[in-house]
């Protein structure tokens, strides 16, 4: 299907180009929008692959939770960002020479690979036919893989645990609302009734 | 040309790629530095769905599943470090995290 390849194309292209606008923007709140960018590109090529869920929950947890996270942590931190950015000219050689090297590897690895006749063709669909791909997916994510659920759980209330821990501060000389103490006043505690004479009020 | 695996492989492996070449670019800014990384663990997560799919085996889609959980929390604790150091330090500079020096 034509259709198919324009969207891969269009998708990928645009996917690349916003990464690599993430790593050379010169501000850090513009690195963020190509972030999101990026991420709803990914969910499009997931969607291509016939993963819906996961094409969602990227959509939800990276756009909607974690790109939002980093957007308050930049427009929180005040930073001078020109000054961060002085050394990359100075690393430019040297992050050339890895990213070269790196995809000559991977490329080499890519055309030497023998992949199984069953890879090299078509999309084979992952998800049985007569179910969707969410329900596919919760039928043996729930059963098989039961206890790693639980334990990803667990790390994610570990790091939200670890984040509240690590961000509260105590400020002393900070005055609070003490709603038991408001809820506890009675007319007797807060209203003083003075029969001042006439003549001697102040 | 139909998209192959293949396509999909070479896509990854450039995020990939710019994600590595991100943290060498950015050696001073953490923040670009921890969005970097998103990038790298995007690329492996578009590795594994691809993978799942043209196999036709669902638990790539599992395992990623769980690499974008352990990726949130990754940044969660991430930013929350790094909100506590800017508010000792002042800055949010790599080059300056040498308080634990010997």
């Amino acid at each position: 299907m034509v259709l198919t390849e324009i969207a891969f194309y269009l998708f990928s292209a645009v996917l690349l180009a916003s990464a690599s606008m993430v790593v050379s923007s010169r501000n850090p709140v513009h690195s963020v929008f190509f972030l999101i960018v990026t991420f709803f590109n990914a969910a499009a090529l997931f969607v291509l692959l016939g993963a819906e869920f996961l094409a969602m929950i990227l959509v939800i947890v990276y756009v909607g939770a974690v790109a939002v996270l980093f957007l308050f942590v930049v427009m929180m931190l005040n930073v001078d960002f020109a000054e961060l950015k002085e050394g990359f000219v100075r690393y430019l050689p040297f992050g050339a020479a890895v990213g070269i090297a790196l995809v000559v590897e991977l490329v080499f690895l890519e055309f030497h690979w023998v992949f199984p006749s069953a890879a090299s063709g078509a999309i084979a669909s992952a998800t049985p036919a007569h179910t969707s791909n969410t329900a596919a997916l919760g039928a043996i994510l729930y059963t098989d893989y039961i206890y790693y659920f639980q334990i990803a759980g667990l790390i994610l209330l570990v790091a939200m645990i670890g984040a509240i821990v690590l961000t509260l501060r105590h400020r002393p000389n900070v005055r609070r609302q003490s709603i038991a103490r408001q809820l506890a006043r009675t007319p007797a505690m807060s209203v003083e009734l003075r029969d001042v004479k006439p003549g001697q009020g102040a | 040309m139909a998209i192959s695996l293949g396509h999909y492989l070479i896509v990854a492996a450039a995020l990939f790629t710019i994600g590595v070449l991100g943290i060498f670019l950015n050696r001073k800014n953490i923040i670009i530095i921890l969005m970097s990384i998103e990038l790298i663990l995007l690329a492996v997560n578009l590795n594994l769905v691809a993978f799942s799919a043209f196999l036709g085996d669902l638990v790539g889609q599992v395992f990623a599943l769980f690499v974008l959980t352990v990726a949130a929390a990754e940044a969660a604790i991430g930013l929350a470090i790094l909100v506590v150091y800017f508010r000792n330090r002042g800055s949010v500079e790599v080059e300056d995290v040498n308080l634990m020096k010997g």
